[in-house]
């Protein structure tokens, strides 16, 4: 058994976990020391064998032992050193990547969703070309009629029957033909006007709301507005006036501004003793209602018409309109916002 | 619609402030646009004279003045005007001052080598008119106050309205005030009789010509003789200034400001040059007349004109001839007062691209009923400021003027506004308004008063009402969380989805026009309808766009030129397919422009969109056939499996359009009518714990035989042992022949009751070699 003793020191002379390999073999391998023990147990009388064969199982448990504490102690001060030679200039730059933006318009289209949806608002779309009748008729616009004038209108038939939505109010149209009462909705879309300078864009967005049910007043058509404009800029309180305003399709008719005031050259919103109009709205106009095939005696509601790209703006300080539709590589890349920052209620709808 | 609170005070009795009064306005739906001050910025523009003014050295068209600003020494200033001469009273503005027209603030600068100190100013600068073509001229009155600030005695702030189509009324000054009485701002103060004494008939024969779309109903006329018209008096010059208007001659200026003052567009004839009388009929087309803007006009049939004898004196409630009008040296003149049909008018006005004051309000509604306080008001003060003898009023009518009633049920009000809302109080807003109310029981019965041609039914006065009332007494109600269907709809979703899965990729999202350069927009239009715009904002952007590629194409481009080798963009909106509304589809369309760029780049983007939009890839094949605008070898449509559905497209773009760029196409219509038609529970899934085992092999195959097949006949082997198929090298060169290629694979085996044996996967193994060999003519390469 001496040879057991032997082993321990060779073990704990090993220099390399090659070395204690070498010396498992020598133990445990076919030839190996233990294999030889037990083959001569077969030559010891009975009455010994269990006896030797319980101490040969004893040494080959504490050799087993000795042997994995060596190989692990030994692995580990490899592993060390060569941890030690890999050294990498971690200052040098990471691998190329890119990361893709989504462009402002569509993250305020999500917010103002997401804010609407909340109250229980869906979403709503129509199509971009639009007969005269859905864009002007429909929602008592009569032809040659002065309110005409504030839409200059593309059009795509000679006739001037078809033509690109001057608004989006149209859906509220198409929402109310396709369904039956109660209607809560808002559309978000693209909307056309023959109008371009410093301030005005060809094409431009807007978002149009409509709700309509047995009781809707202009209380509801104040509330919901209010909630809209705080949770989206995100103040508890805001500065909000409604000033009565014309529009053909809604009766009375207003004009929501909101306050603010220019603080370091910033704009601050919410405060401050000037005025900035934001949205048109009112209760729908009876007339509307009639050519949408609702009964007014029995439905009311009210419905408004948002701005997406000067909310945007508004919001996230970007002072040119035209800017929007430029696709300017640096401007998409600072405007744009990650794909990952959805805006939801619940995660908060800027970071 | 611009007044200054001077002039309002003429109707209005109030002790309001201009700040309490503007508020009030706003809040009353009149939204003040602009207050213009002319106080501090204008007190440095003096009254000068030119003492000598010599040519410029250096310039034809220039001069060189000195001029006397009241100050000991003369400055020297160089001018453009034309009209620059010695002894000319004008107006200086000193360096330092600021133009108002164009905010330029003056320094003392060089001008081709003269130095200029300031300058001297046409109207048009001053914003006093739009004459830009010389500088001021100022009557000798002037004489003795050079040196004197010109503005001094005209500081009021003029407020500008912004005045919406419904409300003519307040496109005079009277209505504006009567708002503000109904408001409680005030008093209205009556309008005085008027007392002029009347000479004798109107000896003028007016007539309206009875046709079919005649737009004239009422022609309100009288002569005043013997005037001596001349420049307006210093008080009604400052008005028509305010107005933004520029003095003419007295009768003018009355005409202009009466119609300012009461809403009631005048007009003045010469009678001296009217030949024998009045016609108010339709034109013929081919007749012709010149403008008082000196254009000449050339009418179509069905335009309401005033003509005499001779031939037509102008447009009926549009603008008036120059061949009648009067000059400073009329002596006679005949004055109009009419009404004319807004539509018509309006008609008339755009056909022939005219616009004026008059017209402007014609088209919105006047009252029928202002006729004859308008010549009355109008007489009285020619009278008073150039003499002569009025004579007795002519009124021509075809119609009676009609009276709108309404019968209304005032817990309407109630019921829209949401507050409660007394009958009493109703009744008085409204007849502040100037309504006549009868009340009938619950009901009133509500007479409409001719200057609102906009109020026709009961929601308009529940309008009137809430906004005398105020908006801000409106209580707010909190908005109900109910909702009645999902926010978003399975499309929705999609839409949104695919938006930031394809942004995830790198790639910048950007909006671009719905319209495009009708040339660029044929490479990619293939056999889809052209969609055009008939008045284009720029002759570049004339067509809808048939693909979302001719723009982002352009920005990309425009990007290069800024330095931008490596760019991805994309964008998701709609393409056009037909002129009508509904024919669009949404495409989400990429593009990637990089060094070291392959189809294969693209391709996993287009891909792995579809697999994050839910088409997995065992859903779908891949075919060659794509549009010319593709490369042809280096292309690909993804098509489903089951139905054939297009669902994208990929590639190199043609390099006859852009060099060395890649692009995709998802067409989301497509995609979401695929999924919503094949919509599958996931069944429930079990994992084999069983042996994996991989087994490679290389096909010699034609050149042209596509590895997705090559998998295809794999897979199908045997589906429940075969459970992927991988493609890890594609060779071509030697020890192969030039029309083959050899394609390297690996197969992964699993089974899902056992581990499987050396025997079983030679079984599976030369059912593969088999099967290939077989059906895609290939040998295994040894």
């Amino acid at each position: 058994m001496s040879d057991f003793e032997k082993f321990k020191d060779k073990l704990i002379k090993a220099k390399s976990s090659q070395e204690v390999e070498t010396i498992r073999a020598e133990i445990f391998g076919k030839n190996g020391l233990i294999n030889l023990e037990f083959k001569k147990i077969g030559s010891l009388p009975q009455e010994d064998r269990k006896k030797v064969s319980s101490e040969i199982n004893n040494i080959k448990q504490e050799l087993t032992k000795l042997i994995n504490e060596a190989a692990a102690k030994l692995l580990d001060s490899e592993i060390n050193k060569q941890v030690e030679r890999e050294i990498d200039d971690v200052t040098l730059p990471e691998k190329d990547f890119k990361i893709g933006k989504i462009h402002p318009v569509s993250q305020v289209i999500d917010e103002i969703s997401s804010i609407f949806s909340e109250i229980g608002f869906s979403v709503e779309e129509g199509p971009d070309i639009e007969t005269e009748y859905y864009n002007f008729t429909a929602l008592n616009t009569p032809e040659n009629h002065p309110a005409k004038d504030m839409h200059d209108t593309f059009y795509i038939e000679e006739n001037m029957k078809t033509l690109l939505r001057t608004h989006t109010s149209p859906v509220q149209v198409r929402t109310m033909l396709k369904g039956k009462p109660p209607f809560k909705i808002i559309a978000p879309g693209r909307t056309y006007r023959s109008d371009s300078d410093q301030t005005h864009t060809p094409m431009f967005h807007q978002l149009e709301g409509l709700h309509i049910d047995k009781n809707i007043t202009m209380g509801h058509l104040k509330g919901c507005l209010n909630y809209f404009v705080k949770e989206f800029f995100e103040v508890d309180k805001i500065k909000m006036r409604f000033r009565p305003s014309h529009f053909p399709f809604t009766e009375p008719s207003a004009e929501v501004d909101i306050g603010y005031r220019i603080e370091n050259n910033k704009i601050v919103i919410g405060e401050g003793d000037k005025w900035l109009e934001i949205l048109g709205c009112g209760m729908v106009h009876p007339n509307v209602l009639k050519n949408s095939k609702i009964d007014s005696n029995k439905y009311q509601g009210f419905a408004f018409g948002i701005g997406i790209d000067r909310l945007a703006m508004l919001k996230y300080g970007i002072n040119d309109l035209r800017s929007f539709f430029e696709c300017d590589y640096r401007w998409l890349n600072y405007y744009g916002f990650d794909p990952l920052d959805v805006p939801t209620n619940y995660r908060g709808l800027s970071k | 619609m611009k007044f200054t609170i001077d002039w309002l005070k003429d109707h209005l009795k109030t002790n309001k402030t201009e700040a309490q009064i503007i508020e009030k306005l706003n809040n009353t739906g009149l939204e003040v646009e602009h207050v213009e001050s002319l106080k501090n910025e204008l007190s440095d523009f003096v009254i000068a004279k030119i003492i000598k003014a010599k040519k410029h050295p250096n310039a034809d068209r220039l001069k060189l003045c000195h001029v006397d600003i009241g100050q000991k020494e003369l400055v020297k200033v160089v001018c453009g005007g034309p009209n620059a001469k010695d002894e000319l009273l004008t107006i200086y503005a000193p360096p330092g001052s600021t133009i108002p027209k164009n905010n330029m603030k003056l320094e003392v600068s060089k001008i081709r080598g003269e130095t200029s100190y300031g300058m001297l100013c046409s109207e048009s600068e001053l914003n006093l008119s739009d004459e830009s073509e010389g500088i001021v001229e100022l009557n000798q009155n002037y004489k003795t106050k050079i040196g004197k600030s010109y503005f001094k005695n005209s500081l009021e702030n003029i407020i500008e309205l912004s005045i919406t189509p419904n409300r003519p009324d307040c496109l005079g000054i009277r209505g504006i005030a009567r708002d503000l009485s109904a408001s409680g701002y005030g008093k209205l103060i009556d309008n005085k009789n008027i007392k002029i004494k009347k000479f004798g008939k109107h000896t003028l024969k007016v007539k309206i010509e009875k046709s079919k779309n005649q737009a004239c109903s009422i022609f309100g006329s009288c002569l005043i003789k013997n005037i001596k018209n001349k420049e307006s008096p210093d008080w009604l010059k400052k008005r028509i200034l305010s107005l933004g208007l520029r003095p003419i001659s007295a009768v003018v200026d009355i005409t202009n400001y009466v119609m300012f003052d009461l809403n009631r567009p005048l007009h003045a004839y010469d009678v001296d040059k009217i030949k024998k009388g009045i016609i108010v009929r339709n034109s013929k087309k081919g007749e012709s007349f010149k403008a008082l803007d000196n254009k000449e006009y050339n009418l179509d049939d069905n335009m309401c004109v005033i003509s005499d004898h001779e031939g037509v004196l102008g447009l009926g409630g549009v603008i008036g001839g120059t061949r009648s009008g009067t000059e400073l040296n009329t002596k006679n003149i005949l004055l109009e007062s009419a009404y004319f049909d807004p539509e018509i008018t309006r008609k008339t006005a755009k056909k022939l691209q005219l616009n004026s004051d008059a017209k402007f309000r014609f088209e919105r509604g006047i009252d029928p009923n202002s006729i004859q306080i308008g010549l009355e008001r109008a007489s009285e003060m020619i009278v008073k400021i150039c003499g002569g003898e009025v004579s007795k009023l002519d009124i021509q009518s075809t119609k009676k003027i009609k009276i709108n009633k309404i019968l209304f049920d005032p817990s309407l009000a109630s019921k829209t506004i949401g507050i409660k809302i007394k009958t009493n109080e109703i009744i008085k807003i409204l007849e502040d308004l100037g309504f006549k109310i009868k009340k009938k029981r619950k009901i009133l019965k509500v007479e409409i008063p001719t200057w609102r041609p906009d109020v026709y039914g009961q929601i308009d006065l529940v309008e009137e009402i809430i906004r005398i009332k105020g908006f801000d007494k409106i209580q707010s109600v909190e908005p109900e969380k109910k909702r009645l269907k999902p926010t978003l709809d399975f499309f929705q979703r999609h839409f949104h989805l695919a938006q930031r899965s394809v942004a995830t990729k790198g790639y910048l999202e950007t909006i671009t026009w719905s319209f495009t350069d009708e040339k660029n927009n044929n490479s990619f239009r293939e056999n889809k309808e052209e969609v055009k715009i008939i008045n284009p904002i720029s002759s570049d952007l004339n067509v809808l766009r048939s693909s979302l590629y001719p723009n982002l194409i352009l920005f990309l481009k425009k990007n290069l030129d800024r330095g931008f080798e490596n760019q991805s963009l994309f964008e998701i909106g709609p393409s056009f397919i037909g002129k009508k509304p509904g024919q669009q589809i949404t495409i989400i369309c990429g593009i990637r422009k990089e060094n070291l760029l392959n189809i294969y780049d693209i391709k996993k983007d287009v891909v792995k969109t579809l697999v994050e939009l839910g088409i997995g890839k065992n859903e779908t094949k891949i075919n060659t056939k794509t549009p010319s605008y593709y490369h042809p070898g280096r292309s690909g449509s993804i098509i489903t499996k089951n139905n054939n559905k297009l669902l994208a497209y990929f590639g190199q773009i043609h390099p006859k359009i852009i060099d060395n760029t890649y692009g995709f196409e998802i067409f989301l219509e497509n995609l979401v009518k695929y999924k919503s038609q094949n919509k599958k529970d996931k069944p429930t899934i079990t994992f084999s714990d069983y042996q994996k085992s991989e087994r490679d092999f290389a096909f010699v195959v034609q050149k042209n035989f596509q590895a997705q097949e090559l998998i295809e006949i794999i897979s199908n082997v045997d589906k429940s042992l075969i459970k992927n198929v991988k493609i890890f090298d594609v060779y071509e060169g030697k020890n192969i022949p030039t029309d083959k290629k050899s394609i390297a694979l690996k197969v992964t085996i699993q089974s899902d009751f056992k581990t499987l044996n050396e025997i079983d996967l030679n079984e599976v193994s030369q059912k593969i070699i088999s099967n290939v060999e077989d059906k895609a003519s290939a040998k295994l390469r040894s």
